[in-house]
């Protein structure tokens, strides 16, 4: 009952914020504030209180009929994943509540009507294990999203924002057409027509539908993700938006298209995937390259910022197609440092842009003498996102790349370089914006107590993440484990089949190893003693 | 005629005793709210009625008409509709200067018409319906003469529509040649044993199908749809978009039912060629207009093809995606025509885009409404429209019917930026601040202002809550051996 609680509240506090207006314009910051603050607490007291059942990695579930015709039902469920990704959810949520305390000043009631709906869409994309729900939750989020960025938006709001609904709602509908399809297959099979997740992980597939179904499937994640040749729509939503928007956007949004992959992609199409896997990390390669050299010749801060998201979200794939929990942790890990540095960022631009009203890196310089506070603030944020020890974005780099090894030498020695390149278009932020001298700007202040009281929680998410994951890795393990089944569990499937892991002709012994690491991996407690 | 025919025939009664009393009193004593009343009424009384039909197993009417599940749910949903036409069209009339009494009277014809249509089974009851219905429209779509597109609307539907009249009954003669019968079910008992159809009974129900394509303004007999929605008075014009087509589209689902039209394949290439045409034609050309009338109606174009995509699963799944997408659309229809109406002043309707420009800064509860119209037009969720188009392209897949499917779902894409057009001009910024909202007699006012909020939560009510609709439907149907059988 307690996930229900936290879409509705989300929902009332969205419609209240809204109503509130007419009392009062400055009402509606503090009932959203307060709606994502009773959210926060929830899920932080359900994670400190509830221990994982041995046997199973859910948490909690709940499950009503909706439309019993045709086997919908409003069901939700909670593991360490969506867990992680709801107190991710709900810690953006509430600093883009309060990035907009003074940037918005305009129809404040609706605008936070439509944050609070964008967070309680993706909420539910976070939650929910039926299949129909998934897919009305997935398109709730776009919505609200489209009127955050048309109407709150910079100067070229309305095709950025036309840009982001057709590329995801298009997208999206391929998926509808896949769910559909596995729907009925299941249906035609077994007798029961049901949009259950749980029912639908055992649909008999022909290798030729899994493999249309998983495209499918496959057309909205990487759109969102974004993957490169799809990801031509966010670097126009990201810079275009508002501070709250591109936060929600990069921190959140984006990470939707990663957990689709995990939860539903992985596990419902285990071969298609595994055929796919070479092409897919090929991608994510390409991703990383390409998002970090055109990230380099950016001049508008947040479009840089944009295309270092498409930078990390290369990982990601490169992570996911690898299949081995390292890879996995990796990726969970960089869902969640990229959530917050890329949002980091995000809010650093919009503090420069309330100062000097202008995103144009060209026009900044020497802002370290003037505001010390915000440049050490901003160094943090841009070694966690050059991927730093000791902050977050190591961790889950590491990970990833240990993982992909595994799974294709070359791919990750390729991956690897991007690193490099981010190292360059992290410091040249940097030293644009801070060190070299630039226009002069009168009265350039430093962050006030506000604005300390945004960045000092992700200055310390970010250094908890690098220095202590293991709560996070513990947290996620289960879950992982349950996605990774179909590849691993059963021994037949480890010493039989040359394709299920690698191609390469000296697979057998690659396997072997695998399956000691991760055993492992398993018993050791990584990262106990690096601390 | 038996007693039992008086009740089983009660509603189109009704109506029709509306109409004659609504006559004698105009000439008695001309008053625009009497009259009003008097409609209002007895649109309600003619759906009570439908409440002693309400269990009705197929009640036979030698030879023209079938009162069974199917046709009580349409002629329940046309009269709802009519009602909600009705309802808006008061404060509409009510602030211009011609003869408005007349117009009711038309309106309740035209509603009589579509009603007989979906419950007959014979050419001469389904000619009498689609008579009464266009004559009434004919006068309909002119009726404010004095404004400058009315006439242009008027005589295009009239030429147009009396040419696809003439086509349906030379489709007819030739059907009534070859097979000897005008009964739909003799129709189908004398061409169950064929294999293909032979030429002149083919081109016989070809020709009848320009007659319903012209009705359903289907491509490529869809070209008086914009001329005339947009001449056509606002409240005509949903009452054009939803109970004239949804009884023809009542009346081609049961036709094609009873002959199985489906087994030839001839006939489905053909409707397979006109959805997809319909889609496409739709939606791109609405993407160049400046005028929302025009939008919508060449939307109305597409979804039309939407429905027939739903239509050519020809089972009772398809039969289901369609009535529940009839139902959806018909609330957004009459929504998104009854803000157009209401928005309207005296000299002309609220047509522009400029018209809506920063209309949500300027009233901000008609502009929500308006977007969640559109918004449902264009299948998203938490409306009506979503799951409409999630059960047809359910049954589509059902059928697998992947061609249609995959072009629905590119369409539905194309439709999408149009949709959202409208809703981008609505919010941008205003150049006045709020207008203060002119408001005729309060009394006048809340109709139209209750009849959209009542439309705006039924949206959103089977948008959330599609299981009791559902039901609903797969129970009327369950009295239709011809649907249910497949």
């Amino acid at each position: 009952m307690i996930l229900v609680w936290l879409i509705v509240i989300l929902m009332a506090g969205g419609l209240l914020a809204w109503l509130s207006k007419k009392l009062n314009p400055e009402l509606p910051r503090w009932v959203a504030l307060a709606a994502v603050l009773l959210d926060l607490i929830l899920i932080v007291y359900v994670w400190i209180t509830l221990k994982a059942p041995a046997d199973s990695a859910w948490l909690l579930r709940y499950e009503v009929p909706w439309i019993p015709q045709w086997g919908v039902s409003f069901s939700l469920a909670l593991d360490g994943l969506s867990l992680l990704m709801l107190v991710l959810t709900f810690f953006l949520g509430l600093l883009a509540v309060l990035i907009s305390w003074k940037e918005i000043k305009n129809k404040t009631g609706f605008f936070h009507f439509n944050l609070l709906w964008v967070l309680a869409g993706i909420t539910g994309v976070f939650l929910t294990m039926d299949l129909f729900l998934f897919y009305f939750f997935w398109e709730v989020m776009l919505i609200p999203m489209y009127f955050l960025i048309g109407v709150w938006g910079h100067e070229n709001r309305t095709y950025a924002a036309y840009k982001f609904f057709l590329f995801t709602q298009a997208s999206g509908l391929l998926m509808l057409l896949a769910i559909l399809g596995l729907y009925f297959i299941y249906g035609s099979e077994t007798g029961t027509y049901t949009f259950n997740y749980f029912d639908l992980l055992n649909t008999p597939l022909a290798p030729a539908a899994a493999r249309l179904l998983m495209f499918g499937f496959l057309a909205a994640f990487l759109v969102k993700l974004p993957v490169v040749p799809f990801h031509s729509w966010l670097p126009d939503a990201h810079s275009q938006a508002p501070t709250a928007g591109s936060l929600i956007l990069a921190g959140l949004l984006l990470k939707t298209g990663a957990y689709g992959l995990l939860r539903f992609v992985l596990p419902l199409f285990p071969t298609a995937t595994v055929e796919f896997a070479p092409w897919a990390m090929l991608l994510g390669v390409i991703g990383i390259i390409y998002g970090a050299v055109v990230a380099y010749s950016q001049t508008d801060l947040k479009r840089l910022v944009a295309y270092t998201s498409v930078s990390h979200m290369g990982f990601v794939i490169l992570g996911v197609f690898a299949f081995n929990e390292w890879a996995l942790q990796g990726v969970v890990m960089q869902m969640i440092a990229h959530g917050l540095s890329t949002g980091a960022l995000f809010i650093l631009a919009g503090f420069l842009y309330e100062r000097i009203h202008t995103r144009d890196i060209t026009q900044m310089g020497g802002f370290w003498a003037k505001a010390p506070k915000m440049g050490v603030i901003a160094l943090v944020f841009v070694m966690a996102s050059l991927g730093l020890p000791g902050l977050g974005n190591f961790i889950a780099e590491f990970l990833t790349l240990v993982g992909s090894w595994q799974a294709n030498n070359w791919l990750t020695v390729f991956a690897t370089i991007g690193i490099v390149m981010a190292t360059a278009y992290s410091l040249r932020i940097m030293q644009k914006v801070f060190y070299e001298p630039g226009p002069q700007h009168e009265s350039f202040r430093d962050l006030n107590f506000r604005e300390m009281l945004i960045a000092v929680p992700m200055v310390l998410g970010l250094l908890w993440l690098g220095l202590y994951p293991q709560p996070i890795l513990n947290t996620a393990k289960p879950s992982i484990n349950e996605q990774l089944q179909a590849y691993t569990a059963p021994e037949p499937t480890i010493a039989e089949p040359k394709t299920a892991f690698h191609r390469q002709p000296d697979a057998t012994i690659d396997i072997n190893q695998l399956a000691i690491n991760q055993r492992a991996f398993s018993n050791l407690q990584i990262f106990q003693s690096s601390n | 005629m038996s007693q039992t025919d008086f009740i089983y025939l009660m509603p189109l009664l009704i109506l029709t005793f509306a109409v004659l009393v609504s006559m004698l009193v105009i000439a008695a004593w001309r008053n625009h709210k009497i009259i009003y009343v008097i409609t209002a009424l007895s649109f309600i009384a003619a759906f009570g009625s439908l409440y002693e039909l309400r269990t009705t197993t197929a009640y036979i009417i030698e030879p023209m008409f079938v009162i069974d599940g199917f046709g009580v749910f349409y002629i329940g949903l046309i009269l709802l509709t009519s009602l909600l036409v009705s309802m808006l069209s008061y404060a509409y009339f009510e602030q211009r200067e011609e003869r408005k009494e007349e117009y009711y009277l038309l309106l309740v014809l035209a509603t009589l018409g579509a009603c007989v249509l979906v419950i007959s089974t014979h050419f001469a009851s389904l000619f009498l319906g689609l008579e009464i219905l266009s004559i009434s429209l004919y006068a309909l779509i002119p009726y404010l003469r004095t404004r400058p597109r009315s006439d242009e609307a008027g005589i295009k539907y009239l030429i147009l529509a009396a040419f696809s009249s003439a086509f349906m009954l030379f489709g007819m003669a030739l059907v009534y040649f070859s097979t000897g019968t005008m009964v739909f079910s003799g129709l189908a008992a004398s061409i169950a044993g064929m294999q293909e159809l032979p030429l002149l009974l083919l081109t016989g129900i070809g020709m009848m199908l320009i007659g319903v394509g012209f009705k359903l303004g289907v491509v490529p007999f869809h070209m008086w749809t914009p001329d005339v929605y947009e001449g056509a008075p606002a409240p005509v014009t949903a009452f054009i978009a939803t109970v004239s087509k949804g009884g023809v589209l009542g009346l081609l689902i049961r036709f094609f039912m009873e002959v199985d039209g489906f087994r030839y394949p001839v006939l489905v290439t053909i409707l397979t060629i006109v959805a997809i045409a319909s889609m496409f034609a739709g939606n791109l050309l609405a993407l160049m207009q400046k005028n929302v009338k025009r939008i919508l109606a060449y939307s109305s174009i597409s979804h039309l093809g939407y429905i027939l995509v739903a239509f050519m699963a020809g089972n009772q799944m398809g039969v289901e995606a369609v009535t529940f997408y009839l139902v959806a659309y018909f609330i957004t229809s009459v929504g998104a025509f009854g803000v157009v109406a209401m928005l309207s002043d005296k000299n002309s309707d609220a047509e522009l885009l400029e018209d809506y420009k920063g209309l949500l800064w300027r009233r901000p509860w008609t502009a929500a409404v308006f977007s969640a119209m559109l918004l449902s037009l264009a299948g998203i969720p938490l409306t009506a429209g979503f799951v409409g188009k999630f059960y047809i392209i359910a049954a589509g897949i059902n059928d697998q019917l992947w061609l249609l499917v995959v072009m629905l779902v590119l369409n539905s894409v194309i439709g999408l930026y149009y949709y959202i057009k409208i809703i981008a001009v609505m919010f941008q910024q205003p150049e006045t601040e709020r207008e203060p909202a002119i408001r005729l007699r309060p009394s006048v006012y809340v109709a139209s202002a209750g009849t959209l909020a009542v439309l705006a939560l039924l949206l959103v009510y089977v948008g959330v809550y599609p299981t009791g609709l559902v039901q609903l439907i797969q129970n009327v149907l369950v009295s239709v051996p011809e649907i249910v059988s497949k």
